[in-house]
């Protein structure tokens, strides 16, 4: 008789969710992921669609960096069906730009980013809707996604390998015996109906709610909901990722989605994920900012409005806020905190979901004893389109 | 802060026992300018009732998940302002598509759909055609390497749901397939090309559309499907006249001609 298989409950179907039940399906675990809403219906969904390869945050964030574009490769390799690979531009608009140019190429040399510094002709011919103020511009390996395809392969492929999805089932309590977290009290959205299921981890991969689902086991994390606006226009005006070449800051991002493009993004703490009003301001500089890189924006239309917020490590009213965090993402074991059998990961991006996966789920193998590897980095995903099939 | 209210009327279906369907009605303040209806289900959902079940991901109309009916006809509520759709008296009264199974209230089950796009091998990136820069408004000179991008189709069901031939016989590809089917054609991939003229030219593919052009009417992608659909059927037939005739030239050669 074999022994039955450790079994681990994942909280949250974003990124994080899908990669870590990928990650722990493939390990050999028994894994079932809930989710209070739709799959990708909180931050992961609403965000940018930005394959990172790193150089936004070459300069400042060298850890995100090297993440990006280590996870930017994978996901070329396991999901290439699922991503526009037309790389991105940095471009210089004024002086200032330009004297960041240098600090720029280095960092992403230091980083391991490739870049290729392009001729004004080039530009020109690459990207013809581009401002005619383009003084510079360098290559980077950026690239665009959908989140919600990208959460459907990794939970697609985590079925295939015997884990179980259940979406609109909203975590009301965790099953607590002596100090250690055994499972949780789902309530069917549909239904009214509570089910406890057990397990022998519970993995907190709710985003910027991780604090509300660890209160629940009387642990603290440090997570800082940090909002940021984005405006759809209609129209293909770029084919690449168009980045301002200066240090991050609001509207330098401009990215196309099938026949639109995505202008983002702004950056604000927010105290309630669930109700983030949109300052009509941040829309208005979305625009304007974005109108700087590419002017022929002015003739589209706005299609959506739309935020979302960053589970960034840190805390509400921080000393350091917003932009000045971090990106890169942390994993708690609460037994630190007297809770054993709890397991929480916040931070990160789309683009480093699987590396989070990856981290996470070690986590979780260390403390069941499972000895399997991590082999995320060359699986192959499903096809999205296979994962609403019962 | 908005001074008006709007109210919703919203189909609530199975997924609880005992529940028939019905529509709940829910009052709330709106902006119709800036208010998607995205925006009020989401509210309804995080205010009013949290046992509210809809889809949604992307809120710019990229992933397709969201797609419902809004006063009979197909949209995607999170491109949708109030202000679009709203005469700003009556309920709006929403449902879920038609011709998908309901999982519960406004979500229904896509796998079907998917599950035939699978079957044709419907890529999910395209190369990008110069046409549709053109159509932006932005040329360019030169050949700069193929870039990649999206297919506009977001399988998102909304043709489906408006098609009456899908609502009278399941078995039908219906309108998102036959297009993607003449979408593998245009590409030119000719084993994806192949594989869909098969799959077309069945008793339930291409010859069962009956024109009424409503798939297009409410694309909210720009695919056309009903244009793609008659564009399909010159294909079929362009392919299989060549096959006759190829039939007919094997048939015409004289006897003790083959090697």
């Amino acid at each position: 008789m074999t022994a039955p298989r450790p079994s681990v409950l994942v909280i949250g179907a974003g990124s994080t969710g899908a990669a870590t039940a990928h990650d722990l399906a493939l390990r050999g675990c028994a894994v079932v992921v809930v989710e209070r809403g739709e799959i990708a219906s909180g931050t992961t969904g609403r965000n940018h669609g930005l394959l990172h390869s790193g150089a936004r945050y070459a300069v400042k964030d060298a850890e995100s960096a090297v993440e990006c574009v280590v996870e930017r490769d994978i996901l070329a390799r396991i999901a290439p069906d699922l991503l526009e690979l037309n790389g991105g531009l940095f471009v210089a608009l004024n002086e200032d730009d330009l004297a960041y140019r240098e600090r720029f190429l280095d960092a992403c040399a230091r980083c391991g980013i490739p870049t290729r510094e392009l001729t004004l002709a080039q530009v020109r011919d690459l990207e013809p809707a581009l401002s005619s103020s383009c003084l510079a511009a360098v290559e980077v390996p950026d690239g665009v996604f959908d989140s919600l395809h990208l959460c459907l392969a990794f939970l697609a492929t985590a079925e295939s390998n015997d884990a179980t999805v259940l979406p609109y089932r909203e975590v009301e309590a965790l099953v607590i015996r002596a100090s250690s977290v055994e499972g949780a009290i789902v309530r069917d959205r549909r239904t009214g109906e509570r089910v406890t299921l057990e397990a022998d981890i519970v993995v907190n991969a709710t985003g910027p709610w991780a604090d509300r689902i660890a209160a629940l086991a009387g642990v603290d994390v440090p997570v800082a909901p940090t909002a940021g606006v984005m405006v759809a226009v209609n129209g293909r005006y770029v084919d690449r990722v168009i980045n301002r070449m200066a240090p991050p800051a609001d509207g330098d991002i401009v990215l196309p989605q099938r026949r639109t493009v995505v202008i983002g993004t702004s950056s604000w703490s927010v105290a309630d994920p669930d109700a983030i009003a949109i300052p009509a301001e941040h829309v208005a500089l979305m625009l304007e900012r974005g109108r700087a890189l590419v002017p022929r924006l002015q003739e589209g239309q706005t299609r959506a409005v739309f935020a979302a917020a960053r589970p960034l490590v840190g805390r509400v009213g921080g000393a350091e806020a917003g932009r000045e965090l971090s990106r890169t993402f942390q994993c708690f074991d609460h037994a630190a905190d007297g809770v054993d059998g709890f397991v929480t990961i916040i931070g990160g991006k789309t683009t480093t979901a699987r590396a989070m996966a990856e981290k996470v789920s070690d986590v979780v193998c260390a403390k069941l004893g499972v000895t399997a590897a991590c082999t995320t980095r060359m699986v192959p995903l499903r096809s999205y389109r296979t994962a609403y099939d019962a | 802060m908005p001074d008006r209210t709007i109210d919703l009327r919203i189909w609530r279906s199975i997924g609880r026992p005992g529940l028939r369907p019905h529509f709940d009605r829910f009052t709330m303040p709106v902006d119709p300018e800036r208010d998607t209806l995205l925006d009020l289900i989401e509210r309804t959902w995080a205010a009013l009732d949290r046992t509210l079940v809809f889809r949604h991901a992307c809120h710019h109309a990229s992933c397709g998940t969201c797609a419902i009916r809004v006063d009979g006809r197909e949209r995607l509520p999170c491109v949708t302002t109030v202000a679009d759709v709203w005469n700003g008296r009556s309920p709006l009264t929403l449902e879920p598509l038609r011709n998908f199974p309901v999982v519960a209230d406004l979500a229904v089950d896509p796998s079907g759909l998917l599950a035939r796009m699978s079957a044709l091998h419907m890529p999910y990136v395209r190369t990008v055609e110069p046409a549709v820069r053109a159509s932006s408004g932005v040329t360019r000179d030169g050949d700069v390497g193929a870039a990649e991008r999206f297919e506009d189709c977001i399988e998102c069901g909304a043709c489906v749901s408006a098609c009456p031939v899908a609502g009278g016989d399941p078995d039908y590809l219906g309108p998102a397939v036959l297009a993607a089917a003449e979408r593998l054609i245009e590409a030119g991939d000719i084993n994806r090309a192949a594989r869909a003229l098969d799959m077309a030219d069945t008793d339930h593919g291409v010859w069962e559309c009956r024109s009424i052009w409503a798939c297009s009417a409410v694309c909210p992608s720009g695919v056309d499907p009903a244009a793609r659909i008659m564009a399909l059927r010159r294909a079929v037939l362009t392919q299989s006249t060549q096959t006759a005739s190829t039939e007919r030239s094997s048939e015409d050669a004289p006897a003790g001609a083959t090697p």
